[in-house]
């Protein structure tokens, strides 16, 4: 029992309260938003170091013991998804003062920002399966004002899309707890952990595989898995890239890890909804691919790279043996620096040509050196080149795929990151070689700013990939948990 | 009276479908809202209806109806009040700034503007 689990969502929580009442004081918000920042981060490795050392963390929040209160509960893969979601956010945010325009910095939006990461944070950190809705709700409605904050057309236009898929799958989530609540009788993930174990000796009732189903859709469509990515391309190219970023890093994550957490948590006795899962996570690959070597739009390559990493990370999941989890945590924290880093240097490649068409944009590379090989390591990254830190994670997720003989699976793995590759590359040979142009708006892109943040990002990435043997204690410790739901119960149950 | 909420929820869940295939975005809106209605119908339900008396500390009674159910409900409505005056007021703004209601025309074929 330790209060220290929920600081990274109460300092967020009051860092924006405090935002609100700032919000014609630029400069005073951007101090502040810094300092909560840090101090975030500062949580957030303290609690990766604490479970590391005395295992999972619980705290009953109210003192009502576990499975009547809500308990928020930071087990190894929780808090290193909390420590990866504070360092991008704290580079977002370093980002944003440079790109995000004094009009949206007036209207909220550092306090929004932090809202974000209030819900993304509780998320992680929940260990009640309400109490995840609640949080995803908080996290939804700060994404919509996010999404929306400046009023273009295009923006309002997509809002609206994004905004009625999101509330169908909050009453779908609802539905999904509902039902769940009627077959089990509790809200403790743990325990309903438990309760599933008890019900399921003699083989998974239908109705719980339905239920799985149901997570499944809820939890896809934020996820943007198969056939749930549709509205996916269309919002995210909308807002500005520091949201974008955001959101491509942390907000399809959060989808994945409620994937991840219910079916290894609750499902993993069932057969069907794991062969559910592995189907989706394939086609995700599959169509993902097609999307990114298809288009000449930089933004929509990087959008649709997001769809295969959710598609590689939930093959991981579906395999389910202790290789394939370990490269599933790992990839999924890789990918989320990697795509943070990526979108928010497209960001710089738009600021300076002002179209996101590569078709009008070539020979970047003679006037911003730094810039090119920047992206093209960010790109080698992506695509796991080693010993960059994509490699790791993918060789894992492949060869627990082959241990667990889904031959099929790993193939298309291996596949996809030569696609990735040619998708990404495609961006580095047309955007950075060739012929140089003189873009309008050029003298004003404050590229060297701008480029500290991706660089933090690309530099820390490597960092991961290189000193992947130091790191690898705290993934298999995440993927322990995964594979033995009895500690994550044990840990909350019995203090 | 668990049928008859069944029917209820079904009917709801109809009516917000119908509603929100159409084109007017206000229709949308309505069905958002019936829709969320008809989910929280169903956590009442599930969580079985009234059996016995209020579970109050130090009252006695054979049997306690489960509380948790309505503080789910409570929240979740909280929540679908905010999210549709949000969405009333988007849906203004939309209808100010693109001068149509008609989801038809808000199809994101053109990428700049």
């Amino acid at each position: 029992m330790t209060n220290l689990i929920i600081l990274p969502i109460l300092i967020p929580l009051f860092t924006g309260v405090i935002l609100i009442f700032l919000n014609k004081r630029i400069a005073g918000q951007r101090v502040v938003a810094t300092i909560s920042s840090i101090s975030t981060m500062i949580a957030a490795w303290l609690i990766v170091q604490k479970v590391r050392t005395d295992g999972i963390q619980s705290l009953n929040v109210s003192s009502w013991e576990a499975p009547f209160g809500i308990t928020l509960v930071s087990d190894m893969f929780s808090a290193l998804l909390v420590l990866t979601t504070s360092l991008i956010s704290f580079v977002c945010l370093i980002y944003s003062f440079k790109s995000i325009g004094e009009e949206r910095e007036k209207y909220y939006y550092y306090a929004i920002f932090n809202f974000l990461l209030v819900g993304v944070n509780g998320a992680f950190t929940t260990g009640d399966i309400f109490n995840l809705f609640v949080f995803f709700e908080v996290m939804l409605m700060s994404s919509y004002v996010l999404l929306v904050l400046g009023g273009t057309k295009i923006q309002l236009r997509e809002s609206i899309k994004y905004l009625l898929v999101n509330v169908i799958s909050s009453a779908l989530f609802v539905i999904a707890v509902a039902y769940l609540y009627s077959v089990v009788g509790t809200l403790n993930m743990a325990h309903i952990s438990s309760r599933i174990n008890e019900i399921s000796v003699n083989g998974m009732p239908g109705i719980l595989t339905v239920i799985a189903v149901l997570f499944l859709i809820v939890f896809g469509l934020k996820g943007a898995i198969f056939p749930l990515y549709f509205w996916m391309p269309g919002s995210y190219y909308a807002p500005p890239v520091p949201v974008l970023a955001l959101f491509g890093a942390l907000l399809t994550k959060v989808g994945v890890y409620s994937i991840t957490r219910t079916y290894t948590l609750f499902f993993y006795h069932d057969i069907d909804a794991f062969g559910i899962l592995f189907i989706l996570a394939i086609l995700s690959i599959v169509f993902g691919v097609i999307g990114a070597i298809a288009y000449w739009d930089i933004k929509n390559i990087i959008i649709y790279n997001i769809i295969i990493a959710v598609g590689v990370i939930l093959y991981g999941v579906s395999v389910l043996n202790t290789a394939s989890i370990s490269g599933a945590v790992y990839y999924l924290i890789h990918d989320m620096l990697i795509k943070a880093a990526l979108f928010l240097l497209i960001g710089i490649v738009i600021s300076i040509t002002g179209t996101s068409n590569l078709r009008n944009i070539s020979g970047l590379i003679t006037r911003y050196p730094g810039l090119g090989w920047t992206f093209f390591i960010a790109a080698l990254a992506l695509a796991g080149i080693p010993p960059l830190s994509g490699f790791v994670g993918k060789l894992l997720i492949v060869q627990g795929g082959f241990e667990g003989e889904s031959f099929i699976g790993g193939f298309i793995t291996l596949m996809s990151s030569l696609l990735v590759l040619f998708s990404v590359m495609k961006i580095f040979i047309n955007g950075f070689w060739g012929k140089n142009r003189i873009y309008r708006g050029e003298e004003k892109a404050p590229v060297k700013q701008l480029l500290v943040a991706p660089v933090i990002l690309v530099v820390i990435s490597a960092l991961y990939g290189i000193g992947s043997e130091s790191i690898l204690p705290y993934i298999s410790q995440a993927a322990d948990t995964l594979i033995n739901p009895n500690l994550y119960i044990d840990a909350v149950l019995k203090e | 009276m668990e049928i008859l909420m069944a029917f209820v929820i079904g009917i709801l869940f109809m009516t917000a479908t119908y509603l929100m295939l159409s084109k007017s975005l206000l229709r949308i809106i309505v069905g958002t809202g019936l829709l969320s209605h008809g989910a929280h119908l169903l956590i009442l339900t599930m969580g079985g209806l009234k059996r016995g008396a209020a579970p109050i500390l130090g009252g006695n009674a054979e049997n306690y109806t489960d509380p948790l159910p309505q503080a789910l409900i409570l929240t979740a409505i909280v929540i679908s009040f905010g999210v549709t005056a949000f969405f009333l007021v988007l849906a203004y703004r939309t209808y100010q700034e693109l001068g149509t209601d008609n989801v038809e025309e808000m199809r994101g074929t053109e990428k700049d503007d």
